[in-house]
């Protein structure tokens, strides 16, 4: 977009005469100042109808954006999304190894996982997980296939509302997992295992040591996206009572009716939360990216930018 | 012990309907460097492959320092070595590569220290030593702290050459070691193999670098469709070949 300008022969070779610069006149681009025009119209209309309207009660915005109970859904969001990455990514890792394995019936019953929780709706799992109790009523422990139990607990104690969200969130999430874990210990050369296993490397050590550090670089990102997706996802579990931040923004509205006021405060704590999480993402990939020689792309402020992007758009 | 460093007994080896190694058979003394030629495709790497166990046989043996490599005989029946055995014979032969396969995630310093550290149980600070040691003896002291993307190919194979050293190899393989590489880097790795000859180290280098064959072999095998065609002193093997095979071959690469 730039013209250079070569300087005149300050250093330059002898020889011709000094080489003029270069004029160069650019074109008016109208187009691109009208469109540019229009969107800055657009906004700063945006904002002036969102500052005046008096539908939008931003006092009562102020009021509850730090209210006792919708810190407290705030922090069972958290909870809820580490804990279920956590799960995930250690589900997703035994997967992957399962689906690498040699070992046919491993692979087998990895594909029969990913298969099942990827092909039917997160909403429907969750659903399903906080109604187990109709399917099994007690759960015990002792012999299986209808063997005497040693121990047996009430199913709907066991599975609160919480609890049944950390199922649905962290198996589904697994599947999911699993494939980026597998593409990431795919694109290791399989020369790096040979080298280690010359050198007198254990599988384990080999697996530990030398692959999946290697795998992390490609895991890392979409991982980190994972992550983003599940802050937001986690309003899943408003419908099963899930006590998270959406959940209790809903039951304060449904008393005092402010549903908008109360939607903006949570939308307001996801959008600290997607943003923390971004700044986290983009230094864990410069880490993992050692020894490759690139530079993680982009800034921190566009990585950010990217993730607060509608998630169904973004990927 | 006076048994030769190496000795194959009818090595057979097919992938698929595909026989790639039809019967070797070859005793190497200590001390001896090996050059393996032939047109690719002859079976060299598998050979390299089936000495380290990196590849399972289906017929034959192979005997490192007199010792059964891969499985351990018991009433006249083969039996495969139990892991931990078959990373100790593993962890005694250096095996360099074409593509050199440096641990990317990890400085050249560290690639050498990895199998002291991982294999070994060297502490951190005594294979911090020895890396050093050994990186300075392959003319790399001053680029112990760069990755692997950071050095030319030549640098990155003499780094593999410190990282095989480092777990002090009876004997060495080395599988086209200068092939992937700029024709003005190959010298300073056949330097260093050249260092390690007269070091007295048993190696066996499957090579297209007849010079080398030459003046540091003190053996030639040429391999042909997964036959040792033809064998003895290198000079005398590219001066006068005996086989028709072998004349064929050379008289495309000299």
């Amino acid at each position: 977009m730039d013209a250079t300008v070569v300087g005149p022969a300050a250093a330059g070779p002898t020889g011709s005469e000094a080489p003029e610069a270069n004029r160069i006149s650019h074109p008016l681009r109208p187009g691109r100042w009208l469109a540019a025009g229009v969107t800055a119209l657009v906004l700063v209309w945006l904002g002036w109808t969102v500052a005046i309207n008096p539908n939008l009660h931003w006092d009562i915005v102020a009021d509850y954006q730090f209210d006792r109970v919708i810190l407290d859904g705030l922090w069972v969001t958290v909870q809820l999304t580490v804990a279920s990455m956590v799960i995930g990514v250690v589900l997703g890792v035994v997967v992957a190894l399962m689906q690498v394995s040699d070992s046919r019936i491993l692979r087998t019953g990895a594909m029969a996982y990913v298969w099942f929780f990827r092909g039917t709706p997160l909403l429907v799992q969750l659903i399903f997980w906080f109604n187990i109790a109709l399917i099994f009523p007690e759960i015990g422990l002792g012999v299986p296939f209808g063997g005497p139990k040693l121990i047996t607990w009430e199913t709907n104690t066991l599975v609160t509302g919480f609890v049944a969200a950390l199922l649905g969130l962290s198996i589904n999430e697994g599947a999911y997992m699993s494939e980026i874990v597998r593409a990431g210990l795919r694109a290791v050369d399989p020369g790096q295992q040979e080298a280690a296993a010359a050198l007198g490397m254990s599988r384990t050590k080999i697996m530990k040591r030398v692959v999946l550090p290697q795998a992390m670089r490609i895991i890392v990102p979409p991982t980190g996206n994972q992550f983003i997706s599940m802050l937001k996802t986690t309003s899943l579990v408003s419908v099963i009572a899930g006590a998270d931040l959406l959940t209790v923004a809903q039951r304060l509205y449904l008393t005092n009716f402010e549903v908008i006021a109360l939607l903006i405060v949570a939308s307001i704590w996801y959008l600290v939360l997607t943003t923390v999480a971004s700044a986290g993402q983009y230094y864990l990939e410069r880490r993992f990216s050692r020894g490759f020689g690139t530079t993680v792309p982009g800034t921190l402020r566009g990585r950010i930018a990217r993730n607060l992007r509608f998630s169904g758009s973004a990927r | 012990m006076t048994a030769p460093m190496v000795r194959c007994r009818a090595l057979r080896k097919s992938f698929g309907r595909l026989e790639v190694l039809r019967g070797i058979d070859l005793t190497i003394e200590r001390g001896q460097v090996v050059c393996v030629v032939g047109p690719s495709g002859s079976g060299k790497s598998t050979l390299l492959r089936c000495l380290n166990h990196l590849e399972e046989p289906q017929a034959g043996r192979v005997y490192v320092d007199g010792e059964l490599i891969g499985y351990e005989e018991r009433g006249g029946r083969l039996r495969p070595l139990p892991d931990a055995r078959l990373r100790r014979q593993r962890e005694s032969i250096g095996k360099l590569f074409q593509r050199f396969h440096l641990f990317p995630h990890r400085t050249a310093l560290e690639n050498v220290m990895e199998g002291l550290v991982a294999v070994k149980g060297v502490r951190a600070a005594e294979a911090r030593r020895r890396a050093g040691e050994l990186l300075d003896r392959v003319g790399l002291a001053d680029r112990a702290h760069h990755y692997p993307a950071q050095l030319s190919g030549g640098q990155q194979q003499r780094v593999a050459i410190a990282r095989s050293l480092a777990m002090s190899p009876k004997l060495m393989l080395f599988d086209e070691p200068t092939s992937a590489l700029d024709p003005e880097l190959v010298g300073e790795v056949l330097e260093v193999m050249k260092d390690l000859a007269a070091s007295g180290m048993t190696m066996i280098v499957v090579t297209h670098e007849m010079g080398f064959a030459r003046e540091v072999g003190d053996h030639l095998v040429f391999m042909d469709e997964g036959l040792i065609v033809e064998q003895g002193p290198p000079r005398d093997v590219l001066a006068a070949p005996r086989h028709d095979r072998t004349r064929a071959f050379l008289s495309k690469v000299l």
